[in-house]
C-alpha cells in the first residue's frame, strides 16, 4: 500500500501556446501517475511535448488546463512565488548543461539552493552542503571552481545542489546528454542509488541504453504519451560500470 | 536571515567580477569625490569672503551717494555727488551711536619720487578712518587729527608703492618726499601688508593722506566727498545707527518724506550678505556641474547591471529555478547596485577630501569640508544606486525561468 502511494497525478494535462492567433497545442490531455520511489525515463522527438511536460512537472511552467498533484495538493494553480517555493522545497533540477554558477566554488553552488531556504541556517547549510558534496564523492574537490571539474564532476555537484534541500522528485533533463558513455554510467549509478534512497527521479533522455536504467519508459509523441511501460531487464549501473572499465584500478568509488 | 543571504548573494557575485565592479564604482567614486571637493572650494570662498569683508571693520558703516532724480530722469547708483563735507561732520556731531566718522575723497594720482614714478590711488581721510578699519603704520608712525586741520604735506603709503617706488617692499621710505600729482608730501609711514582683498583688488596700492590735504590741495576744496565712513559704537547699534545717520541726512539733504534718499546706507554685513550671496551662487553652479558627473556615475551602474542582467541571465534562470522568487533576484541585484553605489560614495568621500586638501595645498585656495556635504553625497549616491538600480533589478526579476535558462 504504501509502495503504490501516488506521489504525483497529473490528469488531462493541456498546455497551448499562442503566437499570434495561431494556438499550438504542445500538450493535449497527459494523464498520468507516478508513485514514490519511481524512476522514470521520458523520451520522445523534439516538439513532442515532453519538455513541456518536463517544465510543468519541475513547477517551471503552468497548464492551461487540467490538474497536477504533488502529494495530494493541486500545484496547478499557483503563483509565481508558490512555485518558488515549491521548486525550491520538494524539486531539485539537474541540467544537460549543468548550470552551475561560474567563478563559484563547488560548496558555494551546492549551498545556493538552501540561500533561498529560511529553514537552513549558516552552519546547517555547511554541513549539508558537505554531505551532499561527500555523497556523490567530491569531497576532496570543495573549493574548485566549475572549469577546474570534468563534465561528469560538474554534473555531480550540479546533483548535489539538487539534493540538498532534500526533494521528494529529482528533474533531470538529459543529464548525460554532455557526457561520454563511462561517464554517463556513473552519473546513472548515482541516480539509481539515490532512487534506492527513495527519491523519485523523472528524467528525460534521448538515449536507450540510458532509459534502460530506469524502472519505467514513457514516449511522447505531439503532445500525447504513446507508450508507457516498465524497463523488463533494467540494467544495473554499478555492473555496467565493471563490464564497461576493463582495468579494476578505474572502478570508480562512488 | 533570507535578507543577509540576498546579501551574501549578492557580495559574491560582486566579489566574482572585482574588476567590473571597481570600475561601475569609478563613475560614483569621481562623482561623489567631486561634489565633495567643488563644495568644499565654494564654501571656502564664501567664508574667506565673508572673513575679509568682516576684516574691512565688522562695525563699519559706509555711506555712499544714491541715485538722484534730473527733471525726472532717474541716474543710476553713486553717479552725482551727493554727499558733502558737512554730512561728516552733522553725522560726527549728532549721531549718538556712531564713534567715528570720516569723510573720503579718492582719486587716482601719479606719484613720483626720484626717478620713479607709479599711478596708485591717493584717499584723503581723517584721522578716524585708520581707527575704523584698524589700519597701523608698520613703520614710521600713522597721520593726527593736527595733520589734517593743518592740511599738512603728509602721507601713509602701501608696500605696493613702496615696492614700486623704492625697489623693494623692504626699504624704508619714512622721511622720503613723494610727489602725488606735483604736491609734495612726506611720508611719514608705511602701513601694514594687508595683501588682495577677496575681490582681488590689491589693498596695498595706496597712499593715504589727511583728509584736508587732499581736498584742498589735490580736489581744489571741494565740499563733496566720494563716501562717509562710520563705525557704530557696538555691533547690535548697527541697524539703529543706520537709521540715526539715515534721519540726519535726510534732514541735511533737506527731503520731502516722499522723496527717495539720494545716498545709501551699506553696512558690512549687507556687503558680507552680497558677496556671499554671489558665492553661495558660484557653490551651487560647481557643485550642480560635480553632480552630472555624479549623475552620469549613476547612469553607468545601470548600463553594467543591465549588460550584467543580460550576461547573466542563465544564471538567474538557475537561481530561479532552484527556488529564487522574483523578489529575491529583484532584491539581490538592488543590493548590488547600492553595495557599488555605498562603497563608492564612501571611497568617493575619502578622494574628496584627500583632493581638497591637495587643491587647498598647492592652489593656495581655502576649503572648508562640511559634515553637510558629506552627508549630501552619500545620500545621493546612494539615492542613484537605489534609483538607477531599479531597472535592471525589476528586469532581472520579471525573467521567465524557462527561457532564461534555455538562454546562450
Amino acid at each position: 500500500m504504501n509502495n503504490k502511494e501516488y506521489l504525483i497525478v497529473v490528469k488531462d494535462l493541456t498546455k497551448v501556446y499562442k503566437t499570434g492567433d495561431v494556438e499550438v497545442y504542445a500538450l493535449r490531455g497527459i494523464s498520468l501517475n507516478i508513485t514514490k520511489g519511481e524512476f522514470v525515463a521520458i523520451s520522445g522527438a523534439s516538439g513532442s511535448g515532453k519538455s513541456t511536460f518536463m517544465n510543468i512537472l519541475g513547477c517551471l511552467d503552468t497548464p492551461t488546463a487540467g490538474s497536477y498533484l504533488i502529494e495530494d495538493k493541486d500545484v496547478s494553480g499557483r503563483n509565481k512565488n508558490e512555485l518558488a517555493e515549491l521548486r525550491n522545497s520538494k524539486i531539485g533540477f539537474v541540467f544537460q548543461s549543468f548550470n552551475l554558477l561560474p567563478r563559484t566554488t563547488a560548496l558555494e553552488n551546492v549551498e545556493l539552493p538552501m540561500l533561498y531556504n529560511n529553514n537552513v541556517n549558516s552552519k546547517m547549510r555547511n554541513e549539508k552542503a558537505l554531505n551532499a558534496l561527500t555523497s556523490v564523492g567530491l569531497a576532496d574537490r570543495l573549493w574548485s571552481m566549475p572549469n577546474q571539474l570534468s563534465g561528469g564532476q560538474q554534473q555531480r555537484v550540479a546533483i548535489a545542489r539538487a539534493l540538498v534541500n532534500d526533494p521528494l522528485i529529482i528533474m533531470a533533463d538529459e543529464p548525460t546528454g554532455n557526457l561520454d558513455s563511462h561517464t554517463s554510467y556513473e552519473i546513472m549509478e548515482i541516480f539509481q542509488k539515490m532512487n534506492d534512497n527513495g527519491i523519485t527521479i523523472v528524467m528525460v533522455t534521448h538515449e536507450k541504453d540510458i532509459a534502460q536504467f530506469a524502472k519505467s519508459n514513457i514516449v511522447f509523441k505531439d503532445g500525447k504519451i504513446i507508450s508507457n511501460e516498465i524497463v523488463d531487464i533494467r540494467k544495473n549501473a554499478s555492473v555496467e560500470l565493471k563490464i564497461l572499465t576493463s582495468l579494476s584500478e578505474n572502478i570508480s568509488t562512488i | 536571515m533570507r535578507i543577509l543571504n540576498l546579501i551574501r548573494v549578492a557580495c559574491r557575485s560582486l566579489n566574482r567580477n572585482k574588476l567590473r565592479t571597481v570600475l561601475t564604482m569609478l563613475g560614483i567614486i569621481i562623482g561623489v569625490g567631486s561634489v565633495i571637493a567643488m563644495l568644499a572650494i565654494g564654501q571656502g570662498s564664501n567664508q574667506n569672503i565673508k572673513a575679509s569683508v568682516a576684516s574691512l571693520g565688522t562695525n563699519a558703516i559706509m555711506i555712499v551717494p544714491g541715485t538722484t532724480t534730473q527733471g525726472g530722469v532717474r541716474q543710476g547708483a553713486a553717479t552725482t555727488q551727493t554727499i558733502r563735507l558737512d554730512d561728516a561732520e552733522t553725522i560726527k556731531n549728532r549721531c549718538d551711536m556712531v564713534n567715528y566718522v570720516s569723510p573720503v575723497v579718492q582719486r587716482r594720482a601719479q606719484v613720483i619720487s626720484g626717478s620713479q614714478n607709479w599711478s596708485s590711488f591717493i584717499l584723503g581721510v581723517k584721522d578716524d578712518y585708520l581707527k575704523i578699519r584698524s589700519l597701523s603704520a608698520a613703520k614710521g608712525s600713522t597721520f593726527t587729527a593736527f595733520d589734517d586741520r593743518t592740511a599738512a604735506k603728509v602721507c601713509l603709503i602701501g608696500v605696493t608703492v613702496v615696492y614700486n617706488l623704492f625697489g623693494s617692499e623692504d626699504a624704508n621710505p619714512v622721511g622720503q618726499m613723494i610727489r602725488v600729482n606735483s604736491i609734495p608730501l612726506k611720508i611719514v609711514g608705511v602701513l601694514n601688508k594687508m595683501g588682495q582683498n577677496t575681490f582681488g583688488q590689491d589693498q596695498d596700492d595706496i597712499i593715504i593722506a589727511p583728509f584736508a590735504t587732499v581736498q584742498k590741495r589735490l580736489m581744489s576744496s571741494t565740499q563733496y566727498v566720494n563716501s562717509i565712513i562710520a563705525s557704530a559704537k557696538s555691533e547690535d547699534q548697527i541697524s539703529d545707527a543706520v537709521d540715526e545717520i539715515t534721519n540726519i541726512l535726510r534732514q541735511n539733504h533737506k527731503l520731502a518724506a516722499s522723496d527717495d534718499n539720494d545716498f545709501t546706507v551699506r553696512t558690512q554685513s549687507d556687503l558680507s550678505n552680497i558677496f556671499g550671496s554671489v558665492s553661495k551662487v558660484l557653490t551651487i553652479l560647481l557643485a550642480s556641474i560635480a553632480s552630472i558627473s555624479l549623475l552620469v556615475g549613476g547612469i553607468g551602474i545601470m548600463n553594467i547591471m543591465l549588460v550584467s542582467v543580460t550576461e547573466r541571465t542563465r544564471e538567474i534562470g538557475v537561481r530561479m529555478a532552484i527556488g529564487a522568487k522574483g523578489r529575491d533576484v529583484l532584491i539581490q541585484f538592488m543590493i548590488e547596485a547600492i553595495v557599488i553605489s555605498f562603497a563608492g560614495g564612501m571611497i568617493g568621500i575619502a578622494v574628496g577630501i584627500f583632493v581638497s586638501e591637495i587643491i587647498a595645498k598647492f592652489a593656495g585656495w581655502p576649503i572648508v569640508i562640511s559634515l553637510f556635504s558629506i552627508l549630501l553625497s552619500f545620500i545621493f549616491s546612494t539615492a542613484i544606486g537605489l534609483f538607477f538600480g531599479w531597472y535592471p533589478a525589476r528586469k532581472a526579476a520579471s525573467l521567465n525561468p524557462i527561457e532564461a535558462l534555455r538562454y546562450e
